[in-house]
């Protein structure tokens, strides 16, 4: 039996992050308490900082100096985080962050759940930006999904915010430690060209310049600051311009690659629910009742949060009338829902942040609702 | 050319786009000249080097040397070095901050860097004001100065960087100033050679803000002062504190032994598998 803080301790270990710092908080914290065991016995390093600002600082020095790095925190920490997000998107360093999300604003509900962070990981620092959100409804799935979130991190270089809800993260659920299906561990691609001829933040056709670690022969400028391909500030539009273009690029051309999520009943679905983590799984549930009373109903389990999956969305609705979008806030990724949907079927929101789960029974009440 | 010119020369990055942002006259060319003096003298490679700074205008230093440079964000160049050193610890990190960066916003970021004793050393210029934004005041701006945020006069009360650096625990603290620049090259020497957190404080002048707004003169004229006020650590210690209480102690504050971070981390590495083997 394994809990999903600890699965992602596995899971981040199992893709070499040898490195984390952090600073604690509920309900992240045993994932720091676990690291701080598990990392000097694999000669990685473990430290605790003064506060979350250091933290993913320590983090983006780590990566820069060649070893995959992460952090965890919830909701009040990762407010703190916002600022050096934005410089591991500008300066491309590969780095994960995990927030166990807890009911918020401000100190909120620290032992409750809630999804309230689905829009602050996607804006949350300044400016334009890409990046990549993932969510797990399993304890397997905080294991797989920190192991692709280091992937994703260390080929697209950009910081991986995995979300996971409080009440996945303390549930302990049987599971053993191989893969199911053999992640494949990916590591950032490094220059092969001399010194002399490395251009740090090219423009190559996949969007993703190879990343020289500090200390191996190639040393360039790395800085917070609008850059040139050389890495040194710039204020030239003719550089400018095609250097935000090509950070968002080398997301969205790999759109494809970085959609995760099931169908599951969807194929002939008039109603199809879209959710994510603990959320999905009373979902589920409630596709199984659903169907047993002979209402076609399905289920779109998202991973990836964001980039959103339209596609997939687009998908469902081929056949479904009705989409329902459960969500532990406000109604955050049901905008996104709403906006893919454009008026083609009828879009029905349940909200809940009362710091309590939404149970299948909740959801099939509006099957129900949406069906008479 | 100069030897002393053509030295830098060996070090600056020449596929980088001069001029540099600092306005003439300003310290932060003399603190750099101090640095790569000192970082030849020791002999270190440029590979190996790894220079780290926060944001303001003495932020800027590190683009123009042909080092691993990383500018990073304001107030939090310790903590991207922290996790540098800790993640290669073969490399040398160097700390860049201005006062405002590494006392103000990065205040917290400082005493616990120094508290942890991890292997760095930090070079602070301060130059008693927020330069590049302009010459609001710091934390390091005098009582009863002015600046574009005290016009009337500043009623807070400075921090003593170096004093604070010794009371966090720094196991090396020396002040110089941008005018005695050979007691500069080897306090910065000493610094480095230091195995633990060490620190460098810069005393320098902001001509172009916090002098033209005091009227302090020129930039040789605020180096002068530099001159004027400069007491040595050993006859400081001679004086009474109102003798001392416009004057800069210059020279090595602190010189001490400590447990090393990474030196007590590889004990812990050793002690976390211990725990498997058994
Ligand atoms: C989070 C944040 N707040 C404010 C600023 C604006 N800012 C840039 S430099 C600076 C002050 C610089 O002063 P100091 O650290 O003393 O460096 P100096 O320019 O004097 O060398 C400020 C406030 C910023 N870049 N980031
Ligand atoms: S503004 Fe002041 S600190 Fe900045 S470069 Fe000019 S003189 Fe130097
Ligand atoms: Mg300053």
């Amino acid at each position: 039996m394994l809990q999903g803080n600890e699965a992602v301790v596995e899971g981040a270990l199992r893709a070499g992050c040898r490195f984390f710092a952090g600073y604690p908080i509920t309900p992240a914290t045993e994932i720091s308490e676990i690291l701080s065991v598990k990392l000097p016995q694999v000669d990685g390093t473990f430290i605790q900082m003064e506060d979350e600002i250091a933290s993913l600082g320590a983090v983006i020095g780590a990566s820069l100096a060649g070893v995959k790095a992460m952090t965890a925190t919830s909701g009040p920490g990762f407010s703190l985080m916002q600022e050096n997000l934005g410089f591991a998107v500008i300066a491309e360093v590969p780095c994960v962050i995990v927030n166990v999300m807890r009911g918020g604003p401000s100190t909120g509900l620290p032992t409750s759940p809630a999804q309230g962070d689905v829009m602050q990981a996607r804006w949350g620092t300044h400016g334009d930006h890409p990046i990549i959100v993932l969510s797990a409804s399993t304890v397997r799935e905080c294991y797989e999904v920190t192991i692709h979130a280091f992937n994703f991190s260390e080929k697209y270089r950009t910081p991986v915010i995995v979300l996971i809800d409080e009440v996945v993260a303390h549930m302990r659920e049987k599971m053993t430690l191989d893969d199911e299906e053999k992640i494949e561990i990916f590591n950032r691609v490094k220059p092969t060209v001399p010194p002399e001829w490395y251009i740090p933040y090219e423009d190559t056709p996949r969007g993703i310049p190879a990343m020289a670690n500090f200390g191996e022969g190639y040393r360039y400028h790395v800085t917070g600051l609008t850059h040139d391909i050389r890495g040194f500030p710039t204020s030239r539009p003719d550089e400018i311009g095609p250097f935000i273009a090509r950070l968002h690029r080398k997301i969205s051309q790999h759109f494809s690659e970085i959609q995760m999520g099931e169908f599951y009943q969807t194929e002939d679905a008039e109603i199809t629910i879209v959710a994510y983590g603990c959320v999905a799984r009373s979902a589920k549930r409630a596709v199984r009742e659903a169907r047993e009373k002979g209402i076609k109903v399905g289920l779109l389990k998202l991973t990836t949060i964001w980039p959103f999956m339209r596609s997939s969305v687009e998908k469902v609705l081929q056949s479904s009338k009705v989409l329902i979008v459960p969500e532990m806030n406000m109604g955050q990724l049901s905008r996104e829902v709403k906006r893919v949907n454009r008026g083609i079927a009828k879009v029905i929101t349940i909200n809940k942040v009362d710091g309590t789960i939404i149970t299948p029974g909740e959801i099939m009440n509006r099957i129900t609702e949406a069906k008479s | 050319m100069a030897e002393i010119t053509k030295l830098i020369h060996k070090y600056l990055r020449h596929d980088k786009k001069f001029p540099h942002v600092w306005c003439p006259g300003c310290g932060i060319g003399i603190m750099l000249g101090a640095l790569i003096r000192a970082i030849d003298r020791i002999g270190y490679e440029k590979d190996e080097i790894v220079l780290v700074s926060g944001i303001g205008c003495s932020g800027r230093l590190p683009v123009y040397v042909d080092f691993n440079t990383l500018h990073t964000t304001h107030g939090r160049a310790l903590t991207f070095a922290t996790g540098v050193k800790l993640a290669k610890p073969s490399l040398k990190v160097i700390v860049i901050m201005g006062d405002g960066d590494a006392v103000a916003i990065g205040g917290n970021h400082f005493i616990h860097a120094a508290r942890r004793n991890i292997d760095l050393t930090a070079i602070i210029l301060n130059n008693s004001v927020y330069g590049m934004t302009g010459g609001q005041y710091s934390p390091t701006t005098p009582y009863g100065m002015r600046s574009t945020t005290t016009v009337y006069s500043n009623i807070e009360q400075d921090f003593k960087i170096s004093e604070l650096a010794v009371t966090a625990g720094a196991v090396f603290v020396g002040r110089g100033t941008v005018y005695h620049a050979k007691l500069l090259d080897s306090l910065i020497e000493k610094a480095l050679l230091k195995k633990g957190f060490s620190v460098v404080e810069v005393i320098s002048h902001c001509h172009t803000q916090y002098g033209r707004q005091n009227r302090l003169g020129s930039a040789v004229e605020m180096m002068e002062w530099q001159r004027d006020h400069a007491v040595a650590v050993e006859k400081a210690a001679t004086m009474k504190p109102e003798e001392l209480r416009d004057k800069i102690v210059i020279g090595v504050l602190v010189d001490k032994e400590l447990p090393v971070y990474q030196d007590e981390y590889d004990k812990i590495r050793e002690r976390a598998k211990e725990t498997i083997r058994r």
